[in-house]
Order: structure tokens, then sequence, then C-alpha cells
């Protein structure tokens, strides 16, 4: 049995929004291994991103207990779940999310900034991760000279830059061609045989069939077959 | 953790985005900072040629007299007319204490002019007192011969004229043994003391020194106007020796009380005035200027302070995607916050900076267009740096922390 990451308990997460409240997930219990390549799937609506961002430690549930290696996530400190945020987990977004005022170079550097590595060993590393993914020859490109597909391998070297022990991706070809998705697909096939975890929300079953296992979500819960 | 000078270079990029927003942003630092450094300088430069002045009338000499250089509330001039009249003895007797050097009695008023044949000058000083008066003074004869004792003995119709006068009266010939009228009285000219240049704007050579005996046969000392009895009457002026400025008033203190009888339980009858109770007084004239100062200070940095947190919570709410996208990357909020903070300071120092160069801009350009010489010091300058960085500082405070603790998903959805 591979080692566990992490483990999430009976999830709850309530949206208020004035006087309507919102349950986005009704008590998910969700295990993550070493090496998992595990996708979401579920209708629009149903919860698929608000679970990730919980499991991902940009968010935090209304109720349940997350474990990250045994200790409790509700337990850290602002500045601890900066440090889980930077260094345990990478996070791929539908919409790339990179920063349209700097170079591929530097978006992919930036956890590093936070991580507090030195300028030098900065730009080596994101150099060479760009390198790998096959854009090699556009780190001073800004994202607004680039490709949707380029965009989103500059988003994936992003989150792969600081070893992360998994890498969430919440629709990650959504805004992408088939074909170029296919590519996209491709890269994250590669890197869970290269030994990485990865967890991948997706509506789209011809990309959730990359994964090793498939989690279905419906109004907030998993469903067990 | 980021180095200092990577945050500032962030910052930096920000600002040519916005140049002009940025720069009218700083206006109101800009400002604040320009009129205190320029009014600083203007005062500094006042308080160095006043003490030089101060320092030019004479060294650390003590004036017995009837009246304080500085009023304290409102004064009774009834009670100070009433005091006892100094006399010259009063000088002979303060001559022979240890910690004196000398002291001599000096006696002035006004006069309206003085005439020699067309020409004329106008309200000049007339002194009455002893041969030691120009030594003990700072005025060296430049000129002729100065008192003697014997002029003051035999109270000989003799005097001697400042520059100003001898210039005025006296444009193409010698004044020498050239004689003049006060009250209707002649006067021979004997000498002529060198220029002294202006006090606060009032020419220190417009002035008449006679025997003080001469003096009071010009000007009998009849029960005047109240005025006259406070002021009009005789100061003794006392050279203590070197280093002995303390003891010297209190030997004089002791000795003016038994001279004037009085007993413990009275109050003195007369002031001991000495030069730092002039720098006291201004010292207290220029502290008016110094709250006005802080006041304008006040103003335009909050106005100034007001800007800077508006276009800092600006700047927030533009890149709140670019804060949750850091923040997701794993910046913490103490990372944000001095991202925003920084920013906040070095868009108040560019202000001060600026501030600062046109305030000595404007300090120099006053001073090469007016009497008034400014004077800009090193600590002004921190001084600009200082405020503006706390203004930096107090209002990126609220913005920074509103960027801070942002939720990350909430600031990703943000459009
Ligand atoms: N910030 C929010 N405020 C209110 N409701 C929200 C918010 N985020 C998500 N929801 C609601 O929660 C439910 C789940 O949303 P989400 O997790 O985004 O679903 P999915 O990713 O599967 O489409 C939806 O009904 C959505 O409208
Ligand atoms: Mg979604």
């Amino acid at each position: 049995m591979p080692r566990r990451i992490c483990r999430a308990v009976n999830i709850k997460k309530m949206y208020y929004r004035g006087k309507m409240t919102v349950e986005a997930l009704r008590g998910v219990d969700f295990t993550i291994h070493a090496n998992d390549y595990l996708s979401i799937m579920g209708p629009s609506g149903s919860g698929k991103s608000t679970l990730v961002h919980i499991l991902s430690c940009l968010d935090t549930p209304t109720s349940g207990e997350y474990f990250l290696e045994d200790r409790q996530v509700s337990k850290y400190t602002d500045q601890e779940l900066a440090r889980v945020r930077n260094e345990f987990f990478g996070f791929v977004f539908q919409n790339f999310s990179l920063l349209p005022r700097l170079s591929a170079l530097d978006n992919v550097a930036m956890p590093l900034l936070y991580a507090g590595t030195k300028k030098n060993d900065r730009v080596v590393r994101a150099r060479e991760i760009l390198d790998k993914i096959g854009l090699g020859d556009r780190i001073n490109h800004r994202p607004n000279e680039m490709s949707g597909g380029e965009c989103q391998r500059v988003a994936i070297a992003r989150s792969l830059i600081n070893k992360p022990r998994v890498i969430f991706a919440d629709e990650p070809t959504g805004n992408l061609d088939s074909r170029t998705g296919a590519e996209i697909m491709e890269i994250f096939d590669r890197l869970v045989d290269e030994g990485n975890t990865v967890v991948m929300v997706t509506h789209d079953s011809n990309v959730a069939a990359h994964a090793k296992k498939i989690v279905k979500l419906k109004d907030g819960m998993i469903e067990y077959d | 953790m980021i180095s200092i000078f990577g945050k500032i270079t962030l910052s930096f990029q920000t600002f040519r985005t916005h140049k002009l927003r940025s720069f009218l942003t700083t206006l109101g630092i800009v400002i604040g900072v320009m009129t205190v450094i320029a009014i600083l300088s203007l005062i500094e430069g006042l308080n160095r040629s006043v003490a030089e002045q101060i320092q030019s009338l004479g060294s650390d000499l003590i004036y017995l007299q009837k009246f304080t250089w500085v009023s304290t509330g409102h004064r009774d001039l009834e009670k100070l007319a009433n005091r006892p009249d100094l006399i010259p003895d009063d000088a002979i007797a303060i001559t022979k204490l240890a910690s004196v050097e000398i002291a001599i009695p000096e006696i002035n008023r006004r006069l309206t002019n003085l005439k020699y044949r067309d020409n004329e000058v106008a309200s000049p000083t007339i002194t009455g007192s002893d041969e030691n008066f120009a030594w003990v003074n700072n005025h060296i004869v430049e000129s002729g011969r100065d008192l003697s004792r014997d002029d003051v003995l035999h109270r000989r119709a003799v005097g001697i004229i400042g520059s100003y006068i001898a210039s005025n009266l006296f444009p193409d010939e010698s004044p020498l043994g050239k004689d003049i009228y006060v009250n209707g009285h002649r006067v021979k000219i004997i000498g002529v003391f060198k220029e002294k240049g202006t006090f606060l704007g009032n020419s220190l050579d417009n002035f008449l020194l006679i025997p003080n005996t001469l003096y009071e046969k010009f000007f009998p000392r009849e029960r005047g106007s109240i005025f006259s009895r406070v002021y009009g009457g005789y100061s003794i002026d006392i050279k203590p020796r070197t280093g002995k400025v303390e003891q010297a008033i209190d030997e004089i203190r002791e000795l003016m009380r038994r001279r004037h009888g009085l007993t413990f339980d009275e109050d003195d009858d007369y002031e001991l005035n000495t030069q730092q109770v002039l720098l006291d007084l201004y010292q207290n004239l220029t502290n008016v200027g110094f709250i006005a100062i802080v006041a304008i200070a006040a103003i335009s940095l909050v106005v100034g302070g007001i800007g800077i947190m508006n276009i800092m919570l600006v700047s927030v709410a533009e890149r709140t995607r670019e804060i949750g996208i850091r923040k997701a990357v794993g910046a913490s909020n103490q990372n944000i916050l001095s991202q925003f903070l920084i920013e906040s300071v070095v868009l108040a120092l560019v202000g001060g900076i600026i501030g600062i160069l046109l305030g000595m801009l404007l300090a120099a350009l006053i001073s090469a267009v007016s009497p008034l010489k400014a004077a800009v010091s090193l600590w002004m300058i921190a001084l600009g740096f200082g405020f503006s960085a706390s203004v930096g500082i107090f209002f990126g405070i609220y913005p920074a922390r509103k960027a801070a603790t942002l939720n990350p998903i909430e600031a990703l959805r943000y459009e």
C-alpha cells in the first residue's frame, strides 16, 4: 500500500448568500496516496472545484477534518498554510492564472520567490522545468504573447517547480481545443509515470479516462458504485 | 525571504504603469515636505545670523537695569518706575567684585536727528558712558582718539561718532575736530568708530558717544513720563571674568541687595539681563514659527497620506487577482503585507525626496532674492525622509492589511 499523503473526513462546505445557504459539499471523505492519479468528475455545480480548493488548502471547510500527514489542517497558522500551498501542493487552474506582466520564466519561478530561494537558483530551476515541458524558447514571453496551450504548460511548470506532493488541476483542458487538451493530458500522464501524484477535476469522460481512478461527485456528495 | 531590493523593484514596476496617478498622489507629501524644508532652513539661517550678530554685540556682558528684557506676562510699569535709579557709583562698586573684570555706567536716548551744515542723520542714539565703554562693547576707534578719564572727570564737550554718522554727516571731509550740536549744546568730534554693521536690520553705527557726565548736563534727570523713569536711566554694563558669569551674577545680586538695603523677604528691585536672555527671547519667537511648521506639515501630510491610502486601496482592488495568484502559490499574509507596505513607503519617499529637493530649491531662491539666508542641514533632510516614510507606513498599513488578509479563492474569483 503506497504512503498516504492526506485524508479528508466528512468535509462540508456551506456558502452563505444573504438568507440563502448553498451546501456545496455535504460530507465528503477523500484520501490521496502517493503516486495516485485521480480524476473527480461530476456535473457543473456539483462541488468539484470547492473540493479541490479545500484539499489543496486554498480554502477551508465549514466542518469536517482534514489531515496532512496526520496533522490537522485546521490547527495550521496562516504562515503554515502559506508554506503548505508553496511546498506541499501545486495547483493548475482552468484559466491558467498567470501574472500578465511577468515573463514565462518569472511566472514559473514565483513559488520559489516565496520559498526564499536565491535568484540564481530560481532562474536555473525555472529554465530547467520550462525546457522539460517544451517551452525552452518561450522563457521571455509574457502570457499574452503565448497560446492557450503554452500558457497552461507554463502554469503546470509553475505548479511543479517546488516538487509538490500533490498536483491539483481544476479542468486544465477546459479552455483548450481538444488537440491541445490532449497534449496537456500527455504531460500529466508523464508526470504520474515519473512518480508524481495528480488529482484532476473534469467533466469530460475522455479526460477522466487518463486517470487510474475516477471519483464521481453529485450534489456535493461522492457517488459510490 | 525575498530581498528588500527585490520588493522595491517590484513596487517600481507598478509606478511605471501608473505614472501620472502616482505623481498626483505624492503631491500632498511633496508640498508638505517642501514647505517644511524651506521654512526650517530659513529659520535655521536666521538662527545662525542672529547668533552671530548677538555674539558681535559684545561678548557675554551682563546688563544691570531696572527692567527685564523678557517680559513674562504683563509688567507693572509703575512698580518698575519706583525702583531706585542705577548710578555710576554702582559700576564702581561692582568693578571691585572678584569675578567681575569691569563695570561701566551707560545711559542712552534716541535723538530726532543730528545735523552738520546741509547733512543730516535721522534718529541717532546718544550714549553717555566713560573711557571704558568702547573696549567693553567691542567698539574700535578707527581715527582720532577714544574718551579719556579726564574727558569724563572734566565733563569735556567731546564725542566719538559711529561710522554711519561719519559717512552721512561728513561725506567729503574728516569729522575730526568738527563741532556738532546736541540739544543746542556744542560737542567736538574727537574720534570715529569702526563700522559694526547691522543687527536685526538696524545700523549699529548710528550713535554718538559722549562722557556720561556731559550727558547728565545735557539731559538732566527730571521726573518724566513713566517710560522715561523705567527706561531712561543708567544701565550698568558688566564684563565678568572669563568663565565666571554665574559667580558674577551671584556677587552682583548680593552687592546690589546690600546697596539698596533690601531685607531678606523683599524681592530684587533690579534686573540682570544677559544675551542668553535675548537668545531665549528669540527662541520663543522662532518657536512660534516651529508651531506653524508643525501645523503645515501635519495638514499636508494628512492630505498626502489620504492620497496614498486612496491609491493603495485602488491598487489593492485592481490587483486582487494578482494577490489571489500569489497567495495560491505560497505567498504568506506577511509577504503580501510587506509588498504593499513597501510600495506605499516607496511612493511616499519619492514624494519626500522631490519635496526635499524642491524645498532646498525654494530656500535657495528666497536666499537669492531676499536678505534672508537659508541654511539646509542634514537633520532637515533626515526629517523629510522620516516624515514621508512614516506617512507611507501609517497610511499604507490599512490597504496592505486588506490585501494581506484576502482569501485566496475569493481573490481569484474577483473580476
Ligand atoms: N463563493 C461562492 N459563493 C456562493 N456559492 C458558491 C460559491 N462558490 C461556489 N458556490 C456554489 O457551490 C456549488 C459548487 O460549486 P463548485 O464547487 O464551483 O462546483 P463545480 O466546480 O463542480 O462546478 C455551486 O452551487 C456554486 O454555485
Ligand atoms: Mg468548477
